[in-house]
């Protein structure tokens, strides 16, 4: 079954944010369907994609771990959520 | 499907930056197969019940607060009226049962158990009685439980005998809290028309029709709701400010469904209602009174304030029925005053006065709600006072609730602190004129006109 989820990446801009992002995902099997990324207000950085991750092995909580490990130092704010949370609220 | 950044981090300021979540998992336990004549034997089978279903709530709560980003403050376990399950006309049998759901409540790990209750609105059985005695020494001797009263209804009228006899319990609740600003009066509330599947406290209990066990989730969001309203141009009319309103609270309703309805599957419970209210805390920025002033009045209580809440209230409504399916419980908004940083301030400030938040409850969810009076409020006015909340819920056909606290030892202009969600409250005055006469005479108001629907 798929189990789409949504990483979001907020915080200072700086330079390979989404290739850690990336290659994290990649290493946990993760497939990549959507990204978008952005400057918010000159040098904030915001980073949504929509990712399907039901042939990972992970959990949904080892998995925001791993981010946030691969992340660590840089200042940035990142959140795994259930895809499900934004389709509820934004689509009826 | 694909959602944009935009929504998506529309989501995340709401949860991280205004404060959304769900205020509370309320799992509603039936307790019709636990009446036992034995306090002892009663007790634990209620305790046993409420272990066995509830039992993992927490962690249930815990994993999916993880998976969905979405916080979940509390969870709350809603049980059947006691009076209905300990079949004895005894204050003690009470306090034995009190004391083994309270324990119960620990192990589970739920910070409130509602269902202390007892249904007088036309008139007390000896239980009833029994129960309502109880009330003060198991509020004062138990951590969790919280208990509730219901008075009147649209179809019955105002049980005038249990008013005053509830303004007494009351007191008398304060007085057995008196070494913790009277905080027994926060757990007890008495009610008209009350809802039968509440997810809230203190007025949750499990309604006679209800299934054996059922999720009930309360969604808060007032931040997400002044959010929006500060982001309307400065010159948009108030047809705009609803609008706003109603599209916020169909989010946030969304949100409450999804996990009510994963909570419910994750428990093998039923999924029941969902319940959107606008319910404060303590927490700056978490506030429904920010709201009124978002809109452009300078404090809650100012001229204007009832029809604010009006229209809050009604576009909560509007948003929630649109969003969901499965709305019940009381969704509207909350105007708690100890609970909110706005009414807090309005009411120290001597904007908000008793008279301006009683007429502001007639056209929102509840009423006097954590209202904080001067400790020597005599048994009859604080009958008085409770009577009049009752006849605003009886006319209007909607639930009204008083959760007052006569606050030991303090006069108007002082000060008392729960701490916690409870907050804090300024000691509000109260009118001095005598009502004892009135509600001396005791009996029954009877219903009103509009009561008579056949």
């Amino acid at each position: 079954m798929a189990r789409k989820i949504v990483v979001t990446v907020l915080g200072r801009d700086q330079v390979g944010i989404v290739a850690k992002v990336a290659t994290a995902l990649a290493e946990a099997t993760v497939n990549i369907e959507d990204i978008n990324q952005k400057i918010l207000g000159g040098d904030i950085f915001a980073m949504t994609l929509l990712a399907d991750m039901e042939r990972s092995p992970l959990s949904l909580a080892e998995l925001s771990r791993t981010l946030e490990e691969a992340l660590e130092g840089m200042g940035l704010k990142v959140m795994v959520q259930d895809a499900e949370v934004f389709r509820y609220m934004h689509r009826v | 499907m694909r959602f944009s950044s935009e929504e998506i981090l529309e989501t995340i300021g709401m949860i991280a930056e205004d404060r959304l979540d769900v205020r509370t998992v309320t799992l509603g336990i039936s307790l019709w197969d636990c009446s036992d004549p034995d306090p002892r034997a009663c007790g634990r089978k209620v305790a046993d019940k409420i272990r066995a279903r509830a039992g993992r709530l927490g962690e249930v709560a815990t994993v999916l607060e993880a998976e969905f980003g979405i916080p979940i403050v509390n969870t709350r376990v809603s049980l059947t009226p006691l009076a209905w399950v300990v079949p004895r006309a005894e204050p003690e049998a009470f306090l034995e049962v009190a004391r083994a759901v309270d324990e119960a409540g620990a192990d589970v790990g739920v910070n409130f158990v509602g269902g202390f209750s007892a249904l007088v609105h036309k008139g007390a059985t000896e239980v009833d009685q029994a129960l309502i005695r109880a009330v003060p020494r198991v509020l004062a001797e138990t951590e969790r439980l919280c208990s509730s009263v219901v008075l009147a209804s649209t179809r019955t009228g105002i049980n005038m005998d249990a008013c005053l006899e509830m303004g007494r319990i009351v007191r008398e609740t304060a007085r057995l809290t008196a070494d913790r600003d009277g905080i027994g009066c926060a757990k007890l509330v008495v009610f008209a028309n009350p809802v039968e599947d509440n997810p809230f406290m203190a007025g949750a209990f499990l309604g006679p029709g209800e299934p054996e066990a059922t999720v009930l989730v309360g969604v808060s969001g007032p931040g997400a709701v002044r959010r929006a309203l500060e982001g309307l141009a400065p010159d948009a009319d108030l047809g705009q400010v609803a609008e706003t309103i109603k599209k916020t609270a169909f989010k946030i309703t969304r949100m409450g469904e999804l996990v009510g309805r994963e909570v419910a599957r994750r428990l093998g419970a039923r999924f029941g209602i969902l319940d959107l209210s606008l319910a404060p805390t303590p927490a700056e920025g978490d506030s429904v009174a920010r709201i009124l002033e978002a809109m452009g009045l300078a404090r809650a209580g100012a001229p204007g304030s009832t029809a604010a809440v009006m229209m809050l209230n009604d576009a909560v409504k509007k948003g929630g029925v649109f969003a969901s399916s499965s709305v019940g419980g009381l969704s509207g908004a909350f105007i708690p005053v100890s609970e909110d940083a706005g009414m807090i301030q309005a009411a120290a400030e001597g904007v908000l006065t008793l008279e301006k938040l009683e007429a502001m409850t007639a056209v929102c969810s509840v009423g006097l709600d954590m209202v904080a009076v001067p400790g020597d409020t005599s048994a009859e006015t604080l009958a008085g006072i409770i009577a009049d909340e009752m006849a605003i819920g009886v006319a209007n056909g909607k639930t009204t609730a008083v959760r007052i606290i006569p606050a030991p030892g303090k006069v108007a202009g002082d000060r008392v602190r729960f701490g916690g969600l409870l907050g804090e409250a300024p000691v509000m005055p109260v009118n001095p004129t005598s009502c004892a006469g009135f509600v001396g005479r005791g009996g029954r108001i009877p219903a009103p006109v509009q009561g008579f629907r056949n």
